[in-house]
């Protein structure tokens, strides 16, 4: 990012209080280094116990077969596949912060994309349990990758998006693993140095690999974070597209559509900020870090939602419309009869999920409700429930009944083994939250220094003082390029 | 600041290239020469389809070369120690290192440094070959001086 020292009073402060870079260590840090608090306690341990029950569910399945779940002709996809493009759309905020935001030299992504990334890395997690799982032979899952075999040798069939799904997932996670790592580095290194327990020492000391603050490795870090948000960049465009493949490359009416792509890319930038929203407005409140986490955060990420909601209800409209223009009556029969018709099975679900995700976001076109942070946290989790309704109702009601009235599929449920699965997913989501809350700092501690002199709100109040300047001097200081 | 450019991105474009070659490489011989599979009567060699599967290697590849390459050229790995002279060096301070040797006069040195606003000198002695570096080696450490400054 652009190093410069002047920017505008008109822009609010980013960094509330009367800060140094002291004292922003100070306050980061203190959670890191506190004891666990009883809330957390009570937090993890809840969400573990979650977690166990999702294990069992697993294993159940896993045993018994999937006829644990509720699938059957023809709805041979339901809540497992759901689950996975919700998990994974969530995840698409986390890069979107980082590295789009990066990209655009955006200085209030640096509050929020610690914990934005952690998130994409847990909730792509939990996405890769349902394509794993549902395998039923998942001993052999193995079977995915191309690898030397002695059946003749038998490749995968890389025409396939099932397969594309594969790669694509893999790579995600392992970007933002190594991006999320990367810029966790010098963060790492302040823990271990302020470190006074010795288990703490070497902790930090092994996970911050040696880090220094040298100005050449500073020059090489800043390079590779460009690199890798340039690459992530695209990376989160085509992951969701990739998934949105498995549906759109298919026959099937309500699936067979080319909007899906951009439809599902800004879906899942919608239900991931929806997420990081849910995550930060507690975070911030229980570590203290509101100065950080402003409410003008809060708002900007308000603002991005209202907008790929605004996006997301144009495509469903979008969708609508083709479905009835197009004149293939199968098509127009999956929106009419299964979808809009409130009478049918599936109706409600349809309306849920235009309520929640096209008319429910349009609030935060006023400014006094994007700041407001307990609506925002009630929208949060109805956009989200909003997003799993999408994905529900472009699975199911397309499939349960498609083309052949005789083989239309009685009345899909869920099993308690699938929504425990679900459940469970939950449940390792937030064990793994709540351990990177106490074990990692939740705020980019580098990355917010470097916009400290510019955005804090002490330094804003001096920004009179560059204003004066004559254009000369002015020149003469900020002349050169930091190299940004 | 006058610091050498980096090559590491020039690196990743390299293992970028790489990558996209494995991949068509990989899935045009699979799919054309070793095992013909027909797929709804489709070509055998289906550029198309491949381009997601082509583009996520290009960017795996690229991401992990970049990663270790980083790791690399800084010599850091999780179990290395290394001297940064000041604690504060990761907290708030900006730390400048001056190598000594036999003939140098610390005494106008550290002067020097306080002139222009040092916010402390200290003199650290360290051993020879302290550092894993690699570009100066034909310099002998002997003596550290360290200048903090704001």
């Amino acid at each position: 990012m652009a190093l410069l020292r002047y920017e505008s009073q008109v822009r609010p402060a980013l960094i509330e209080g009367d800060k140094d870079y002291h004292q922003v260590t100070e306050d980061i840090c203190r959670p890191v280094e506190a004891r666990p608090t009883k809330l957390w306690w009570i937090g993890f341990l809840f969400s573990v116990l979650v977690l166990c029950f999702g294990i069992l569910s697993v294993t159940m399945e896993v045993i018994y077969g999937t006829g644990q779940w509720n699938l059957h002709k023809t709805v041979g996809w339901g809540w497992d596949i759901t689950n996975f493009v919700w998990w994974i759309g969530i995840g698409h905020a986390g890069t979107l912060i980082s590295a789009i935001l990066l990209l655009f030299r955006q200085g209030w992504r640096t509050g929020v994309n610690r914990a934005a990334e952690a998130m994409t890395i847990f909730a792509v997690i939990c996405a890769g349990q349902f394509p794993i799982w549902h395998m039923g032979r998942v001993w052999v899952a193995f079977f995915t990758l191309p690898y030397p075999n002695t059946r003749g040798p038998l490749w995968v069939n890389f025409n396939s998006p099932l397969l594309w799904d594969v790669f694509a997932i893999s790579t995600y996670f392992t970007v933002s693993l190594l991006f999320w790592y990367t810029g966790l580095l010098p963060d790492l290194a302040t823990l271990r140095d302020r470190a006074k327990l010795k288990w703490r020492k070497m902790f930090y000391g092994v996970a911050a690999f040696g880090w220094t603050g040298s100005t050449k490795h500073w020059q090489r870090h800043e390079t590779l974070a460009l690199v890798l948000a340039g690459l992530s960049t695209p990376l989160v465009l085509s992951v969701h597209t990739i998934v949105s493949f498995d549906f759109a490359t298919s026959v099937v009416p309500g699936w067979h559509t080319t909007i899906f792509p951009p439809y599902f890319v800004a879906g899942a930038i919608f239900s991931g900020f929806a997420m990081v929203q849910t995550l930060l407005v507690v975070t911030r409140k229980v570590l203290a870090l509101e100065e950080y986490i402003t409410i003008e955060h809060i708002d900007v990420m308000n603002k991005v939602i209202v907008l790929t909601g605004s996006i997301v209800g144009i495509a469903y409209l979008t969708e609508l419309f083709m479905a009835w223009y197009s004149h293939v009556p199968y098509e127009w029969f999956a929106f009419r009869q299964n979808r809009v018709n409130l009478f049918s099975p599936y109706g409600w679900s349809y309306w849920i999920m235009m309520g929640c995700n096209v008319l429910s976001p349009q609030i935060f076109w006023f400014r006094k409700m994007r700041r407001s942070l307990m609506l925002t946290f009630f929208m949060s989790i109805l956009i989200n429930i909003g997003m799993w309704f999408e994905r529900f109702v472009i699975i199911v009601t397309s499939i349960y009944r498609d083309y052949l009235p005789s083989s239309w599929a009685t009345y899909y449920r869920p099993t308690i083994w699938e929504v425990g699965f679900y459940m469970g997913t939950f449940g390792l989501f937030f064990t793994c939250y709540f351990l990177f809350s106490k074990f990692f700092p939740v705020i980019a501690l580098a990355e917010i220094k470097h916009i400290l002199k510019r955005s804090g709100e002490n330094y804003k109040e001096k920004m009179d003082e560059v204003e004066h300047e004559k254009v000369e001097e002015f020149v003469e200081q900020h002349g050169h390029d930091h190299g940004a | 600041m006058g610091l050498r450019d980096t090559g590491l991105d020039r690196a990743g474009f390299v293992y970028g290239i790489t990558g996209t070659a494995t991949a068509v490489g990989f899935i045009t011989w699979a799919l054309t020469i070793d095992w013909q599979l027909n797929v709804g009567g489709k070509p055998f060699f289906a550029l198309p389809a491949w381009i997601p599967i082509t583009f996520e290697l290009t960017v795996l590849f690229a991401s992990i070369g970049m990663v270790l390459t980083f790791c690399y050229l800084c010599q850091m790995a999780p179990v290395v120690k290394k001297d940064h002279f000041n604690l504060r060096s990761t907290d708030d301070t900006f730390v400048m290192v001056l190598e000594c040797t036999d003939k140098t006069n610390e005494g106008e040195v550290i002067n020097f440094m306080q002139s222009i606003g040092a916010e402390g000198v200290q003199v650290q002695y360290k051993e020879t070959e302290w550092w894993l570096g690699r570009y100066d080696k034909n310099t002998k450490r002997f003596e550290k001086r360290e200048v903090i400054t704001k």
